[in-house]
């Protein structure tokens, strides 16, 4: 669209599935007569003559011929909706139209505005017995959320983000937890056709002052907080950011588990090394959460036993070389690691950068690795461009030290780990005490 | 009759949206320079190959020289401006 403020005639090409997207985006955007072709789904994969087929032959949306499209789109006369666009306001009412109990549900269900359990509906009592969980006021603007690149930023404040966790059925107690997750500009909901989710870990003392729980079942449906606090960063995310509803603002193709509710504490008081935010600048005294983006893939596993190197080796390999490995483990586990060496997490760490290889053909071959590092290689950027040029049986590093992440939770029944997706973002791990 | 409970709206602030005008379409694309935007999606490369193929031979009078930013979903000005400056129209693709 900014090629069009800048007088080139153009038209965007899309798979038919973006469709409703695709126009929605555009409206959003005041251009709602964007000129946009579609082709057939999926694109990726298909040989060379498949998409000559695709261009050769009709697009699915508008049942025209695709080049017609495409040659009408920048040639032709203009209408007065093209010349103008659209602006409009899109400003609410703060409490909606009063109703029974039973049709606000239904209504809050119909605009998917849940996860389709059920909620707490926000009253006005509610919502202003969830702000005394925090000395913000219910006007400040906590921060921004979009489902995707290129979407429109919605704004949230201290309210919106208390309504959402009211409906989540948290405590004013966890407010600021849930005011940092907002505020962290991380959402919880990707409209990602990858199906990636959010996932939450909470370091320092308000772990207990809220009643975490980091022992058995941490991860798990056991805890009031650990629950309810995940589950508002969802609610908020979707809600919060312009929806999340499947077809129009979500996109994901299978959906993800985690996406209902993932945020948990680290055992601090259990594990031998430090705590997880230590390593992003906070002290062990401050309280804050880290924000990943990820959980599409999980393995696990038990250990370190003998052969511990080698299951490492072959399971980091299973993960995908562009999105990085969460570690989770249980304190008998890190404590059989320290007896074996590591006696921190960067040592651990720096095993696993070291040790986590792919053939340069495989690692090549992924499709994320081809739309978001190959055009880095292209442009000079190291590590990737020198990888680019390595011979097809050469292992490459999968992941950089940074990029990799350890936390140790669990209730010491098992030595079990798990290693999740989880790509940290720069702002990843965001102050809980600004925001009591 | 139930009784009727007041609740907040849970949706978030969106944006105020203001209209914006399309650029004045050409009269024809020939002997035009039409831009290919390669947006990086995996296979796009190839899709938009076919479609510097297709006008070879349909529109042969038409230049369309592939292009592509520096980066997948990253705003790449260096390359808005190139086509701003040495092109006619654009196509861009293929993906969101």
């Amino acid at each position: 669209m900014s090629l069009e403020e800048a007088g080139i005639p153009t038209i965007a090409v899309h798979t038919h599935v973006f469709a409703r997207l695709a126009k929605a985006t555009s409206l959003a955007n005041g251009m709602p007569t964007t000129r946009q072709a579609f082709v057939p789904q999926p694109v990726v994969d298909r040989s060379a003559a498949d998409l000559r087929a695709y261009i050769e032959g009709v697009d699915p949306v508008s049942k025209r011929p695709f080049m017609q499209e495409v040659i009408e789109g920048l040639s032709g006369p203009l209408s007065n909706e093209d010349l103008k666009g659209t602006s409009f306001d899109r400003t609410r009412q703060k409490l909606l139209e009063p109703d029974s109990e039973e049709n606000l549900h239904k209504l809050f269900q119909d605009n998917f505005w849940t996860d389709n359990l059920p909620i707490v509906l926000p009253t006005e009592e509610r919502v202003a017995a969830m702000l005394k969980g925090t000395s913000h006021a219910p006007d400040k603007v906590v921060g921004r959320l979009r489902p995707a690149e290129f979407r429109e930023f919605w704004e949230l404040t201290v309210e919106k983000v208390a309504v959402n966790a009211v409906m989540a059925g948290a405590r004013p107690e966890y407010l600021p937890v849930i005011l940092a997750m907002a505020s962290s500009g991380t959402t919880a909901r990707s409209s990602s056709t990858t199906s990636f989710a959010g996932i939450g870990v909470v370091n320092g003392p308000i772990r207990n002052e809220i009643g975490m729980n980091a022992g058995i079942g941490a991860m798990g449906p056991f805890n009031h907080a650990n629950s309810t606090i995940g589950r508002a960063w969802n609610l908020l995310s979707q809600n919060l950011q312009g929806g999340s509803t499947p077809n129009e603002s979500y996109m994901g193709t299978l959906g993800n588990w985690y996406s209902y509710s993932a945020t948990f504490p680290e055992n601090e008081e259990k594990s031998p090394w430090e705590p997880l935010h230590t390593r992003y600048g906070f002290k062990k005294t401050d309280s804050a959460v880290t924000l990943f983006r990820g959980g599409r893939y999980t393995q696990a596993g038990f250990g370190p036993r003998a052969t511990w190197k080698e299951k490492f080796k072959r399971v980091f390999a299973a993960c995908s070389p562009r999105q990085s490995p969460l570690l989770v483990m249980d304190p008998i586990v890190a404590r059989l690691f320290t007896g074996l060496g590591f006696d921190s997490k960067e040592k651990l760490i720096a095993w696993i950068e070291e040790n986590a290889t792919l053939p340069a053909r495989e690692y090549w071959d992924d499709q994320w690795v081809q739309t978001l590092l190959k055009p880095l290689a292209v442009s000079g950027v190291e590590p990737y461009a020198t990888n680019l040029k390595a011979a097809p049986d050469a292992l490459l590093q999968m992941f950089r030290a940074e990029e990799i992440n350890i936390v140790v939770t669990g209730g010491e029944t098992q030595g079990a780990w798990k290693i999740y997706e989880g790509a940290r973002n720069n702002n990843g791990t965001v102050s809980i005490d600004a925001w009591r | 009759m139930a009784e009727k409970i007041k609740v907040h709206d849970p949706r978030g602030y969106p944006p105020k949206v203001t209209g914006k005008r399309l650029a004045p379409r050409l009269e024809t694309l020939e002997g035009k320079n039409v831009f290919l935007v390669d947006c990086l999606f995996d296979n796009s490369e190839v899709f938009m190959n076919e479609l510097r193929d297709w006008f070879g031979k349909h529109f042969p009078t038409v230049k369309t020289p592939i292009i592509k930013p520096r980066q997948s979903w990253v705003d790449d000005p260096e390359m808005r401006a190139r086509v701003a400056a040495d092109g006619d129209a654009a196509i861009l693709g293929v993906g969101l």
